[in-house]
């Protein structure tokens, strides 16, 4: 045997991840367009409809006037639809119906640095797609403040914990059509029990426990902190605590089910 | 001793009730071309999947390039490329974004990117449409995309799943130019293929499997005259004619297959039936070894 002994290869190496992010990059080159559009049109909607519909018979929550209110929430529910949607749907189309990872995992790349790369380049996404709500708000009379220049980095962690769930998701289900039980039983209530468009505080005691659990909670929270003023450091340390925990546990365990699903 | 790409030693994959490897041994040598034949449920494809280890075998040893599978694979694949039978290109891209792709995920140096995509190019023939969505090609440019993809980094070894499969003939024959061209520039290549042809034209070895485990390997001639003998005469008739002369055939000794329209007699001992004689080959040793049966 003859090998030209090369170091051997390790675990989440750089050359790995940029290589599927670059082949993201390639694509999004094509389809650009409409996930901009989409992006844009979908929080103008959001904040016209409750900030015409709900604006008109609340002034104050929270202490927030109802356009701060719901431009901070949009940007959570942004960022969430922006991540989890795009890995549910797009690594589950790839792994099945057009058997790109089987031509990335041909190629000296491991299904751990597959999964890693995909996160990354959807909370990226994640991140500048839940920032275009807050111009739009800014649009309809939202005040710009300093803090919320992090608001991208909140949207990254916030990002990254729903996109490496929805690969999770697409790795556990057998068929694209048991999605619709996952977007019923968690993305919706998630999205609705998170302060996004109406308090927490409101809600029964129950409710407002199992709020705690969901990290659209602690990612409204933060953005709220952000733009009007944080919290108190071991509160939002809490919240983007919870958001770090949520995105660690949703990254390892998609790896270990991408990898049962690819490699037989 | 010739130094082998490619070594596998009793492996065996087992998928539920289903042995789809049995206790296979197969050898590429530096250099060759190597067919892996068999019908379909033979472990062709399983055997691919193990060589990139995107399926890990239940006992044996496999060494590609000197590495040991599965735990030093991502090295391995490093150094190799891979057709699949399945075109998973990315359609919406053109030619060149394809290759480009790939080029970062082989890790080609910055520098060498470019030299490395017009080369692949060049070998495809496809130059003239670099910039042509994939979508808008035709399938046989998508194969030669698919199988330049697979060499922008001048790997030394090449695995080929059914690389003309669903092919006019003459795309298959470009294919086949393709891969005698780099036979030409000492790339190793195993190739698995239920096409007889496409084996006998271009191996310099053939492995047939049937059922997870070999049943004959060597070169194709030897094959053939160890198994078929030299000439195989053809007798053509009704079907009860057909079913008479192998009855007596095989009575006096000798072997046959059906193929189709006549009976085909083969390892002729001096007597022979009266009928078309022609040269024996390869399809006549892959019918007798791997069944008449259709599976």
């Amino acid at each position: 045997m003859t090998a030209i002994r090369a170091r051997r290869l390790g675990r989440l190496e750089r050359p790995a991840l940029t290589g599927v992010l670059v082949r993201e990059i390639i694509n999004f080159s094509s389809y650009w367009r409409s996930i901009v559009f989409s992006s844009t049109v979908e929080p103008t909607i959001y904040l016209l409809a409750f900030g015409f519909g709900f604006g008109a018979l609340v002034t104050q929550v929270d202490g927030l006037d109802y356009i701060e209110f719901v431009g901070t929430g949009t940007v959570a529910t942004a960022v969430m639809f922006s991540s989890v949607f795009a890995t549910m749907f797009g690594t589950f189309v790839k792994r099945e119906f057009q058997h790109t990872y089987d031509a990335i995992l041909a190629a000296p790349v491991d299904a751990e640095e597959l999964v890693t790369a995909e996160v990354l380049w959807i909370a990226m996404r994640a991140s500048v797609f839940g920032s275009v709500p807050l111009l739009v708000a800014m649009g309809f009379g939202l005040d710009p403040t300093w803090g919320m220049l992090t608001v991208p980095f909140i949207g990254f962690i916030t990002g990254f914990g729903w996109a490496a769930f929805g690969v999770l998701i697409a790795a556990v289900l057998k068929s694209i059509d048991h999605f619709s039980y996952v977007t019923s039983i968690v993305i919706t209530p998630a999205f609705l029990v998170a302060g996004t468009y109406f308090p927490l505080d409101e809600l029964p005691r129950w409710a407002q426990v199992l709020g705690q659990f969901n990290p659209l909670y602690h990612c409204v929270q933060l953005v709220r902190g952000a733009s009007f003023g944080w919290q108190g450091f071991w509160v939002d340390l809490y919240h983007v605590g919870a958001l770090l925990l949520f995105g660690l546990l949703a990254w390892r365990a998609a790896i270990v089910r991408t990898e049962k699903r690819l490699i037989t | 001793m010739t130094t082998l790409s490619m070594q596998l030693r009793d492996v065996a994959k087992t998928f539920g009730a289903v042995r789809a490897v049995d206790g296979l041994d197969l050898d590429v040598p530096e250099g060759a071309c190597v067919g892996l034949l068999g019908p379909n449920g033979a472990g062709k494809s399983t055997t691919m999947k193990m060589l990139t280890a995107q399926a890990i075998p239940d006992r044996g040893t496999i060494t590609v390039l000197g590495y040991e599978l599965p735990g030093e694979s991502k090295s391995a694949r490093a150094q190799m490329g891979v057709v699949p039978q399945q075109d998973n290109l990315d359609t919406t891209l053109t030619v060149q974004q394809n290759l480009t792709v790939f080029t970062y995920l082989y890790r080609i140096p910055r520098a060498e990117r470019q030299e490395a995509i017009e080369r692949a190019l060049a070998l495809a023939n496809l130059a003239d449409r670099r910039d042509t969505r994939v979508d808008k090609l035709s399938g046989g440019m998508r194969r030669r995309l698919l199988i330049a993809r697979a060499l922008v980094h001048r790997p030394r070894l090449v695995l080929m799943d059914e690389p003309t499969v669903g092919l006019d003939p003459q795309v298959r024959q470009e294919i086949w130019a393709l891969i005698d061209g780099l036979r030409a520039e000492g790339v190793s290549i195993l190739m698995s293929t239920h096409y007889i042809e496409e084996a006998e034209r271009l191996a310099d070895r053939v492995t047939i499997m049937s059922h997870g485990k070999v049943v004959a390997e060597g070169p194709p001639p030897d094959l053939v005259r160890e198994h078929a003998g030299a000439e195989a005469v053809e007798v053509y008739g009704p079907p009860a004619r057909l079913a008479e002369v192998e009855a007596d055939m095989r009575a006096a000794g000798l072997a046959t297959r059906r193929t189709g329209t006549s009976v085909a007699v083969l390892r002729l001992n001096g007597s022979a039936p009266d009928g078309e004689r022609r040269p024996a080959n390869l399809e006549d040793v892959f019918v007798l070894l791997t069944g008449e049966e259709i599976a």
